[in-house]
C-alpha cells in the first residue's frame, strides 16, 4: 500500500496479510483489549481538544490518527520497561497507568510535570524535542551496567528526527550497544514541515548508517506495531542493542490546539489517511473474525464516555496553584535565593504560606 | 593531620578517585579521559583501576555526554562529567539548562539531579580559539543549577567530592591556568562548605572579591598594595551560585569599598551582580561606587595578547585606586 518494506499484518480494511518475519500473536480478547485502548483514548483525546476550545486548558496536541503507534508498543512494553516520551504520548501513558487527570496537568498549566515518573517507568514529556533520546540512552547505560533484563523506548517524531540529540542518541547506543528501543511516529508533519524535509530517505533507513536494524511499520496497524515493537523490545533486553522502528502513520488533526493545518496541507491527503483508520480496522477485524457483537463495541464507547466526563470534572477541580508553589523542587537542597523569594511573596501577601 | 603537597591536577584527582571508592554509582563520562586521562590528566590513572563500566570514554559529542548522564542520574547513578574545554560546553547547554537545571522541578521532585559537570574555565595557558572562555555567568543566571570554582588544591580536593555529594547539579569551574600550581591539602578534615566564600586575607582598605584563577592575582596585588601601606581584604567566592553575601557584605560593610576581580566580560556578569546585590546591602557603609575588574566585551582574543584581557595585579590595583581615590 504504502512501501513494500513496511510491515502490515492488518490492512485498512481489517483483513490480515502474511509477512515472512511476523505474525500475530494475540487473541481475540487482546485484540479487543487494543481495540478498547484506542477507542478510550480518541474519546479522551477529542475531550481534551473540547476543554482547550472552551478555555478549560492552555494547549492540547492531539493523536487522532495515531493510536496504533501507541497502543501497539505501549501493550508491548513489561513493567519494568523505562519510557521516555514527548508530550503527544498520551496513548503510552495511558498504557503505563498513568491517570488521564495527571496527563492533563501540564497541558492546564496547572504543573511541568504531573505523575511520578518512578511509579509508571513513565518519564515527564520533553518538550525540548530530541532532549529524551540522549536521557533514554543514558537510562539504558544504567540498565546495562546494572545488569538488569529490562529495555528502554524513547518516542519522538519525524521532525525531530533532524535534531542532533536525537542523531547523537543514534551514534551512542550504537557504540555502547545499550538496551534502547527508539519509536519514530512518521506522522508526515513537524507542524507544517513535510517529513519530505527532514529526510530524504525512508527514515528507518538511517539506523543502518548508524549499525543497527531500522524497520518501518505500518503505523496504522495495532498488531503490527505490537509485535514488532514486542520482538525489538524482547531482543533490547536480552542484550541485542538498540531498533529504530519508524511508524509510518498520518497526523489526522491539527499539531496542537494552536495550529491552523489548513494553511499548509490539503483536504484530498487528509481525506486518504482518514480511510486507513486505526481504529475501524480492527473493529472490522473484530467483526469478521471473531464475530464480536456491536453491544462490546457499545459498551466501551460508553465507558469511553463515562472517562471522558470523569476527566472534565477532573480537569475543572484543578485549581490555580498557591503561587509559593513555583518555590518548590527548584532545588533538592536548602537555597538562599529560594528562601528569599518565598518570604518576599508571604511578605507581599500572595500567599498563606503554605507549602 | 595528613596533610600532602599536591597540584592542583592532582588534588582533583585523588578527590575523584576518593568519591568512586567511597560511592560506586560514581561514575566519570567525558572524552579522552581514559586511557589518555583526560587533556588536562585530570582523571589519569582512574580507568585503569576503576574499569571502563565506571570512567566512560565517550563518543565526541557534548550534548550526548551531559544528556546521557541525565538519563544515568534518573537511573540512579551518580556522573561527574568532564567538558574538555570551557568553549565546548555550548553544545551541551540545552540539556543543562533544560534538562539538568529542570528535571527536578520539571518532575515534581521525583527526579534528583545529582550530578557534576567539570568544566576547565579561564585562560592563561596561552591555548589557541574556545580553549579560555569564562562561561560560568550562563549556568549561574540559571535556576536550579549550581556554581561553583575552586582556587586551591585543598579546596579542588574536597570541593570536587561536596560536589558529587550533592543532590543538585553543580557546575565545577576548574580554573586551568592553577592546575600545576602545588598546595597543601589536609586529606582528613574538610574546610568550609561547598559554598561559602573565603577571606584569604584579611586588610582593612578595601574588600577585593575573585573566583578561580584571579584569586592568586588579587592576592599578588594586595602584596604590592601592602607595600605602599595599603590594606586589603581579599575574598575567594568559591560559591558562585549560590553566593556566600553575608561574608561579603560583612567585609564590605567593614572596609566601605569593593572591587570585584574575574576573567569573564563584565556585562550581565557574576562580578556586576555581586556588585548590585552588596551596594543594596552596604549602600550607607560605602565610600565609593563598587567597581568590576574584567575581561572586555570582546570575544576571548588570541593569546599572544590574552594578558592584557585578563585582569593583572596593575589592573586590579588601578580598580582599587578608583575605589580608593573616589570623589578626592
Amino acid at each position: 500500500m504504502i512501501d513494500e518494506e513496511l510491515v502490515q499484518l492488518l490492512t485498512p480494511e481489517g483483513e490480515r496479510v502474511t509477512h515472512p518475519e511476523y505474525e500475530s500473536t494475540l487473541s481475540g480478547d487482546e485484540i479487543f483489549g487494543l481495540y478498547r485502548d484506542m477507542a478510550i483514548i480518541r474519546r479522551l483525546c477529542n475531550e481534551s481538544t473540547s476543554l482547550q476550545r472552551q478555555g478549560q486548558l492552555a494547549l492540547w496536541a492531539p493523536i487522532q490518527g495515531q493510536e496504533a503507534c501507541q497502543i501497539g508498543p505501549g501493550r508491548a512494553l513489561a513493567p519494568m520497561d523505562f519510557t521516555f516520551p514527548t508530550y503527544r504520548e498520551h496513548g503510552i501513558a495511558w498504557c503505563r497507568g498513568v491517570e488521564p487527570k495527571e496527563m492533563l496537568r501540564l497541558f492546564r498549566a496547572v504543573s511541568h510535570g504531573g505523575w511520578d515518573p518512578y511509579k509508571y517507568r513513565y518519564s515527564v514529556p520533553a518538550i525540548v524535542l530530541g532532549n529524551q533520546v540522549l536521557n533514554a540512552v543514558g537510562y539504558a547505560m544504567g540498565v546495562q551496567r546494572d545488569g538488569a533484563e529490562e529495555a528502554v523506548m524513547t518516542f519522538f517524531g519525524d521532525g525531530a528526527s533532524s535534531q542532533g540529540d536525537v542523531l547523537e542518541g543514534f551514534v551512542w547506543a550504537a557504540s555502547f550497544n545499550v538496551p534502547v528501543v527508539f519509536l519514530c511516529q512518521n506522522n508526515q508533519w513537524g507542524i507544517s514541515t513535510p517529513s519530505s524535509v527532514q529526510s530524504k530517505i525512508p527514515l528507518y533507513h538511517r539506523a543502518h548508517g548508524f549499525g543497527f536494524p531500522g524497520i518501518r511499520v505500518d503505523g496504522n496497524d495495532v498488531l503490527a506495531m505490537y509485535e514488532v515493537s514486542k520482538r525489538a523490545l524482547e531482543n533490547a533486553r536480552v542484550g541485542g542493542g538498540p531498533t529504530l522502528i519508524e511508524a509510518y502513520t498520518y497526523r489526522l488533526g491539527a499539531h496542537t490546539t494552536s495550529d491552523d493545518p489548513t494553511r499548509y496541507r490539503i483536504d484530498a491527503e487528509v481525506e486518504v489517511w482518514s480511510h486507513r483508520d486505526p481504529i475501524e480496522r480492527v473493529k472490522s477485524l473484530l467483526v469478521h473474525e471473531y464475530k464480536m457483537k456491536q453491544a462490546k463495541f457499545d459498551e466501551v464507547a460508553e465507558e469511553a464516555d463515562k472517562l471522558a466526563l470523569q476527566l472534565r470534572e477532573d480537569v475543572l477541580a484543578m485549581d490555580r496553584p498557591d503561587p509559593i508553589t513555583m518555590f518548590d523542587n527548584v532545588y533538592a537542597d536548602f537555597h538562599p535565593l529560594i528562601e528569599e523569594g518565598r518570604q518576599e511573596m508571604i511578605d507581599l501577601g500572595v500567599s498563606g504560606g503554605a507549602h | 593531620m595528613t596533610t600532602k603537597t599536591m597540584t592542583m591536577a592532582k588534588a582533583l584527582n585523588e578527590g575523584l578517585r576518593r568519591a568512586m571508592e567511597e560511592n560506586k554509582k560514581v561514575l566519570l563520562i567525558g572524552e579522552d579521559i581514559g586511557k589518555l586521562g583526560g587533556v588536562f590528566r585530570i582523571t589519569d590513572g582512574l580507568q585503569k583501576d576503576f574499569g571502563e563500566d565506571r570512567v566512560i570514554d565517550a563518543p565526541l559529542a557534548e550534548s550526548a555526554i551531559v544528556g546521557t548522564s541525565v538519563g544515568l542520574a534518573i537511573r540512579g547513578y551518580r556522573p561527574v562529567v568532564e567538558i574538555q574545554f570551557d568553549g565546548f560546553v555550548y553544545p551541551a547547554f540545552d540539556q543543562i539548562v533544560s534538562q539538568v537545571a529542570k528535571l527536578h522541578k520539571r518532575s515534581d521532585g521525583h527526579y534528583k539531579m545529582g550530578m557534576v559537570i567539570r568544566l576547565p574555565f579561564q585562560g592563561g595557558i596561552g591555548a589557541i580559539e574556545h580553549h579560555s572562555e569564562s562561561p560560568e555567568g550562563y549556568f549561574a543566571a540559571t535556576a536550579g543549577l549550581r556554581v561553583v570554582a575552586c582556587s586551591t588544591p585543598n579546596d579542588a580536593y574536597w570541593m570536587i567530592q561536596q560536589s558529587i555529594a550533592h543532590d543538585d547539579p553543580v557546575i565545577f569551574c576548574e580554573p586551568k591556568s592553577r592546575y600545576w600550581e602545588k598546595g597543601e591539602v589536609d586529606l582528613d578534615n574538610p574546610p568550609e562548605h561547598l559554598f561559602d566564600a573565603v577571606v584569604r586575607r584579611e586588610g582593612t582598605d578595601a574588600t577585593v572579591m575573585a573566583y578561580g584563577s584571579t584569586v592568586k592575582t588579587a592576592l599578588r596585588a594586595a602584596d604590592t598594595a601592602a607595600t605602599e601601606g595599603i590594606s586589603l581584604e581579599v575574598i575567594d567566592l568559591r560559591g558562585l551560585s549560590p553566593l556566600d553575601i553575608a561574608t561579603l557584605e560583612k567585609s564590605v560593610k567593614k572596609t566601605g569599598r569593593m572591587v570585584f576581580v574575574q576573567e569573564a566580560p563584565l556585562t550581565a556578569s557574576i562580578g556586576s551582580d555581586v556588585i548590585r546585590a552588596l551596594t543594596e546591602r552596604c549602600f550607607y557603609s560605602l565610600q565609593a561606587p563598587g567597581v568590576v575588574v574584567g575581561g572586555y566585551h570582546v570575544p576571548y582574543p588570541p593569546t599572544r595578547i590574552e594578558e592584557d584581557y585578563r585582569p593583572s595585579v596593575d589592573r586590579i590595583l588601578d580598580g582599587v585606586d578608583r575605589v580608593i581615590g573616589f570623589g578626592s
